[in-house]
């Protein structure tokens, strides 16, 4: 067929394609398409462009055109010009991270929220080295004593509470091996552990610290709680609730689903109890009733009381969620791991609680975020966090009729850390799916 | 049996307790029982011997004493002579107020956000999302002081509705939005509105059984009834007929301005302003995110099964689409209305007496009473709080996929 004369109508080469319409293609086409495919669309379009411009016209100018950052006072501020008077929180911004916290200290928190992150390292990330679980364990007694101070031996002491009571459930069963039937051998050096530690922090803890104070005094220079403040302690109350209220939250979502019929009603009576209260109520039991039900005598922070309602109240929510999560779990799941010949808590270690965790990842960062949030309530106690700290600064003769500029700030610091946690969420969901759908 | 060689029953050892399964359920529950008990009694113990100290005992009398305090906002006759019960009771009335009102609105915002989100309007979609996630990231608390704020310092103050150019009220002067709150329009019945009210009740009942009725007729025999134009007029000309023949018995008192303030009419604070606009806001923006939910939630086969029997997109959603989404979206809906009720309690922060104000408030300081007032305090909670799961539990039930 070659050197044969090419026909006159069949095309030689393919002919390009053309571009498609103008009003389909392009930004225009996808505007039409979107934003202006009918009257009701054109409308809602305009109104809501109309409303971002008049609320971009409002704030910007104030925000970042006309906002001044140095001046000592309102007055000041509004001699330079009319917008934000940002140099309030130029100038009172340490007292909103630290609260009252005394100035030559402040290195101690900022040091126990350094440490916080190698303290979480291994929890976040699985190719850290396990061997800093044991600094994870050991982390709140040592940044209870980086922020408040006081004497090294009392955190020790306390330590060394639960080391008697480990070493008398490893030890005590080997004593009376022969002598004693294992089982019941076994139930009464966990009895006996458990009694040990508990004595030991009522009693002993305090004649251990002076003791050793007597011979070797380390300690640091103790804070009062009243001088906590500002985001440091919407941050203690919040990093202690969620790291409390995660195991309490599995340990009553198992007992919630458990088939032992009084452990059942105990865990659903405590959830259903506390998630029918608000949190205020808790927190007023946590300023005004909590002592009554502790021993005469008993001088307890108002801070770890605040931290020990929070985490109570954090716990019934995880609870729920982490309920949820088991509930959500083929059953199959459940038969596998009993034909496996696995034990209940195997069972759950291994093979239901993975699972069932990964699937609740949203939940569980959602009550954290609202956890977080909820830490703002303790202004209502009289605690100063950053929200408490707006009254002593706008009752300052320097910035009284400050409002905006102070609401805007916390808000922002707010929404960073919920947004930032809200995001790292669904990055974790994404990442986890091992997508079975 | 005795035949087959079954091994004689063995003797009972204690160890069987822990590690034989049928008795080891027992050991753990009366372990935990113990336990339980225990630290109930000690914290009791405690309590006893702590309110002993003090000189102090558990006693509720002090609600039948008179409270002398006031409450600026009551629906109920309350003033400082009353007891501390009738100063609890209106600050539950104010707890309802404030709750019912934020979920009537929380649940249009919620809506509208929710539906607009899904929009194929990228800019609507897009402004919705920025509503969203900025009020779901800010603690409630600080929208409550926020908004307060807003009411008193940008809305104008009632001195702007008096002099040579002053501003006129909306609604032919009727309604007042100043920064000490709204004046609103208060009905006013005389001698014979009960009349009018009875043929209103009388009416409602008409229309809803007509539309029971509409229904049935068009399931039997296929014709359909114009519903909404008769049932408007079931509605409407009996209750305008008896308003007119009782002599206009139900009329409306206006707020006017008199002195340094207005008079008249229903006055709404703007600790309650401020706190509704906020809880609104704020738990709109959840039930946004489960409208959202609940409509992705059906899957688009159903849409395309509907299109394909030739039923209008309206009527698709409201006959395909929202009864299955509604059985996804209601029990959370629920549990945001029992936030918002939770969370109403904030109202001690911008000085709204509701329950926590009065009881957990100024009741708890001038008696001194902690542990009483805590207690009845978190008694109304729970029992709000359970009266309502109670309503969804049931609710659930009705709307359950009936699986066979």
């Amino acid at each position: 067929m070659a050197g044969e004369k090419p026909v006159a109508f069949v095309a030689e080469r393919q002919i390009p394609p053309s571009p498609p319409p103008v009003r389909t293609g392009g930004a225009l086409g996808w505007a039409r398409d979107n934003l202006f495919s009918g009257v009701f669309n054109t409308v809602a379009t305009l109104l809501s462009l109309a409303f971002v411009a008049y609320i971009l016209a409002m704030v910007v100018p104030w925000l970042f055109l006309d906002s001044v950052w140095n001046a000592s006072s309102l007055q000041g501020c509004r001699e330079v010009d009319d917008g934000a008077c940002l140099a309030v929180i130029n100038e009172r911004f340490l007292q909103f991270v630290f609260g009252f916290y005394p100035e030559e200290l402040r290195w101690r928190p900022i040091l126990a929220f350094v440490l916080l992150f190698v303290a979480i390292w291994p929890a976040l990330f699985s190719s850290a080295p396990r061997k800093l679980l044991i600094f994870s364990a050991l982390y709140p007694l040592l940044a209870y004593w980086l922020i408040w101070g006081g004497s090294l031996w009392g955190p020790v002491g306390a330590v060394v509470g639960i080391a008697i009571g480990w070493a008398c459930i490893r030890f005590l069963p080997s004593l009376v091996r022969g002598r004693l039937d294992e089982g019941l051998a076994f139930l009464a050096a966990v009895g006996a552990g458990i009694l040990a530690t508990a004595l030991w922090w009522l009693f002993g803890v305090i004649a251990f610290e002076e003791a050793l104070d007597g011979v070797v005094a380390i300690g640091l220079e103790p804070v009062e709680s009243a001088r906590l403040g500002g985001f440091l302690l919407s941050t203690i109350i919040g990093v202690s609730g969620i790291a409390g209220s995660l195991p309490i939250g599995i340990v009553l979502a198992l007992g919630r689903q458990s088939n032992l019929i009084l452990i059942k009603a105990v865990c659903v009576g405590f959830i259903e109890f506390i998630r029918g209260v608000p949190l205020i109520t808790l927190l007023f039991v946590a300023w005004l009733l909590l002592s009554y039900f502790l021993p005469p005598g008993t001088e307890f922070d108002l801070i770890l009381r605040v931290v020990i309602m929070v985490t109570a109240f954090a716990s019934a929510y995880m609870a729920e969620v982490i309920r949820g999560g088991l509930a959500g779990l083929p059953t199959g799941q459940y038969e596998a791991a009993d034909s496996l010949g696995l034990d209940y808590w195997k069972s759950m270690r291994l093979i239901i609680l993975p699972q069932a965790l990964k699937i609740s990842i949203p939940g569980i960062v959602n009550t954290f975020i609202g956890l977080f949030k909820d830490t703002t309530l303790v202004i209502i106690i009289g605690l100063l966090d950053p929200v408490g700290l707006l009254q002593p600064i706008r009752a300052d003769q320097n910035w009284n009729g400050i409002v905006w500029e102070l609401y805007g700030f916390i808000a922002l610091f707010f929404f960073i850390f919920c947004f930032a946690m809200s995001r790292y969420s669904m990055y974790l969901e994404r990442n986890l799916d091992v997508g079975h759908r | 049996m005795s035949s087959t060689g079954q091994p004689p029953p063995e003797p009972f050892r204690v160890s069987q307790l822990l590690y034989d399964t049928r008795y080891r359920s027992y050991t753990i529950q009366i372990f935990a029982l113990a336990v339980i008990m225990l630290a109930f009694a000690w914290a009791i113990d405690n309590a006893v011997r702590n309110l002993e100290a003090l000189g102090k005992d558990i006693d509720f009398g002090f609600i039948f004493e008179t409270s002398a305090y006031d409450i600026n906002q009551h629906l109920l006759d309350y003033d400082s002579t009353s007891t501390h019960g009738r100063a609890a009771l209106v600050g539950i009335i104010n707890t309802i107020l404030v709750a019912i009102m934020g979920c009537i609105t929380a649940t249009v915002i919620g809506v509208l956000a929710g539906v607009l989100r899904l929009s194929r309007n990228w800019v609507v979609a897009r402004l919705m999302t920025v509503y969203i996630e900025t009020v779901r990231n800010i603690p409630v608390l600080i929208w409550i002081l926020f908004t307060v704020a807003i009411v008193n310092e940008v809305l104008p103050g009632v001195r702007s509705f008096r002099g040579e150019d002053a501003m006129s009220g909306l609604f032919f002067d009727s309604v007042f939005i100043t920064n000490r709150g709204f004046y609103i329009p208060a009905p006013v019945f005389e001698a014979g509105s009960a009349a009018v009210v009875a043929v209103l009740l009388l009416s409602v009942a008409a229309a809803w059984y007509f539309g029971r009725w509409a229904r049935a007729r068009q399931a039997a025999t296929g014709q359909i009834l114009p519903v909404f134009w008769v049932r408007l007029a079931i509605l409407a000309i009996p209750v305008l007929l008896a308003f007119f023949a009782m002599g206009s018995p139900v009329s409306l008192e206006v707020p006017a301005l008199k002195g340094f303030n207005f008079k008249g009419g229903i006055y709404m604070r703007d600790s309650l302003i401020g706190l509704w606009l906020a809880l609104s806001v704020y738990t709109g923006a959840f039930i946004a995110e489960i409208v959202r939910a609940g409509i992705l939630a059906i899957s688009k086969g159903q849409t395309e099964a509907a299109y394909a029997l030739g039923i209008r997109p309206g009527r698709t959603m409201s006959l395909v689409v929202l009864p299955q989404a509604l059985r996804v979206i209601v029990p959370p809906l629920i549990s945001q209305f029992l936030n918002l009720t939770k969370n109403s309690s904030l109202a001690i922060a911008v000085g709204y007496m509701d329950a926590t104000g009065t009881l957990g408030g100024i009741t708890l300081n001038q008696t001194g009473r902690e542990m009483e007032c805590i207690l009845l305090l978190m008694a109304f909670y729970l029992a709000a709080s359970l009266t309502i799961s109670a309503g969804m539990n049931a609710y659930n039930r009705s709307v359950r996929l009936k699986e066979r």
